[in-house]
C-alpha cells in the first residue's frame, strides 16, 4: 500500500462518523523506485489531505523533512516535488494494519494489500 | 507504445486459475484490454499521468496495461483474495511499480467513498447475469462517484437502453465508443458450447 492510496482510504464501519485518517501500524515497509513525473505529483498535491500524508510518512519513519504546512509555489520546486513523490508513491507498507481512528477496528495489510472488507454486522 | 506492442505484452499477464461463478470472473482478453486502453489514451488522453482506478480488477490486465501507458498510478480494487494474489504476482513479474491494490466490496461502498478522487475509472465489471442481477449497475454507480473526469466500461449491448436511461438520470453523458464481440471461452461447466460470442459495448461516461 502506497501512501497516495492510504490518503484516500476511510473506515466505513457502521456508526463511525470520522473514520479518517487511518492510523498505520506497519511491521514491514519497503521503498520501491517509481519513475518521477513532476506534473503528476503537482497535480495530486492540491487533492491530498496534506496533514494525513505527513502523519502517515512520520508513522513510517519516512517523513524526510516534509513541512507540516504545504508550501506555496511548489510546482517549480523540483526538490520538494521529489520528496512528495517519494512519500506518495515509493514508500510502501508491505505488512501491518490500518486502524480506524474512531472504532479502533483494524484492517490487515498483507503482502502490500490492505483488506478493507467489512463483516456483515459492520455495514 | 504501439497498440500491437501493448497487446503482445498483455498476453503475458496470467489470468484466473479457477474462475468463480458467483463473482463472474471472466477474463478480459489481451486484445480487448489493449484496444480499450489504447483508445482511452490516444483519443481522450485519460491515462498518461492520471490517477486511475480499475474496479473489479481481477488479475490486473487493465491495470497493468494502464501502468504501461504511464498512468501516474493505477489502483486496482477487487473483493477476491485469489485474484488479487495473481494480480500482485503479475505486477512483480512485469516489474511494474505504478500500481497499487485494495481489497474491498465495491457493492457495499459508502455512497461518498473516494468521491472524485480519481481522474479516470476503467473497468470490465460483472455483466450482472445469473446470480448477480444489477451488479453491473452497482459497479457503474461506484465508478461514477469515484471518477472526476470519465469512466470507461464494458456492458452487454442488450442493456444499452437501460444504461442510457440511468446515465440520463444521473446527469452523465454516455457515448458508445465501440461495439465489440466478446469471445467468452467456456470457463464454467454450465457453458455448453466451446465459446460464446456476446455483443458488448465499450462505453465512455463523462461528467459535465
Amino acid at each position: 500500500m502506497k501512501l497516495l492510496t492510504h490518503n484516500m482510504l476511510t473506515s466505513h464501519v457502521k456508526g463511525v462518523m470520522k473514520g479518517y485518517p487511518l492510523l498505520i501500524k506497519a511491521t514491514e515497509v519497503k521503498v520501491n523506485e517509481v519513475e518521477f513525473n513532476p506534473q503528476f505529483v503537482s497535480r495530486m498535491i492540491p487533492k491530498l489531505e496534506w496533514n494525513a500524508l505527513v502523519q502517515a510518512a512520520e508513522e513510517l519513519g519516512h517523513r524526510q523533512d516534509l513541512p507540516g504546512e504545504l508550501v506555496s509555489d511548489y510546482e517549480k520546486d523540483e526538490e520538494f516535488l521529489k520528496k512528495v513523490h517519494r512519500a506518495l508513491l515509493e514508500v510502501e507498507v508491505i505488512e501491518g494494519c490500518l486502524q480506524c481512528p474512531e472504532s479502533g477496528r483494524e484492517f490487515p495489510i498483507s503482502r502490500g494489500i490492505p483488506n478493507m472488507l467489512l463483516n456483515e454486522d459492520e455495514v | 507504445m504501439k497498440l500491437k506492442e501493448l497487446e503482445s505484452c498483455l498476453q503475458q499477464v496470467d489470468a484466473f486459475e479457477e474462475p468463480k461463478i458467483l463473482l463472474e470472473q471472466y477474463p478480459t482478453s489481451p486484445h480487448i484490454a489493449a484496444c480499450m486502453l489504447y483508445t482511452i489514451q490516444t483519443t481522450f488522453e485519460d491515462i498518461e499521468g492520471r490517477l486511475v482506478a480499475d474496479l473489479g480488477c481481477g488479475c490486473g490486465v487493465l491495470s497493468i496495461g494502464a501502468a504501461m501507458l504511464d498512468a501516474g498510478l493505477c489502483v486496482g480494487f477487487d473483493i477476491d483474495d485469489d485474484a488479487l494474489d495473481i494480480f500482485r504476482r503479475n505486477a512483480e513479474e512485469f516489474e511494474i511499480s505504478n500500481v497499487d491494490l485494495v481489497q474491498c466490496d465495491l457493492c457495499a461502498l459508502d455512497p461518498d467513498a473516494y468521491a472524485e478522487k480519481f481522474d479516470t475509472v476503467i473497468m470490465n465489471p460483472p455483466f450482472g447475469t445469473k446470480h448477480n442481477q444489477g451488479m453491473d449497475m452497482k459497479f457503474l454507480k461506484a465508478a461514477l462517484t469515484m471518477a472526476k473526469t470519465a469512466v470507461y466500461s464494458l456492458h452487454k449491448t442488450a442493456t444499452r437502453e437501460h444504461i442510457q436511461k440511468k446515465a440520463n438520470d444521473w446527469g452523465v453523458k454516455m457515448e458508445v465508443i465501440a461495439e465489440l464481440r466478446y469471445d467468452l471461452p467456456a470457463s464454467y461447466k454450465f457453458h455448453k458450447k466451446k465459446t460464446v460470442d456476446i455483443q458488448v459495448d465499450f462505453l465512455r461516461f463523462s461528467k459535465p
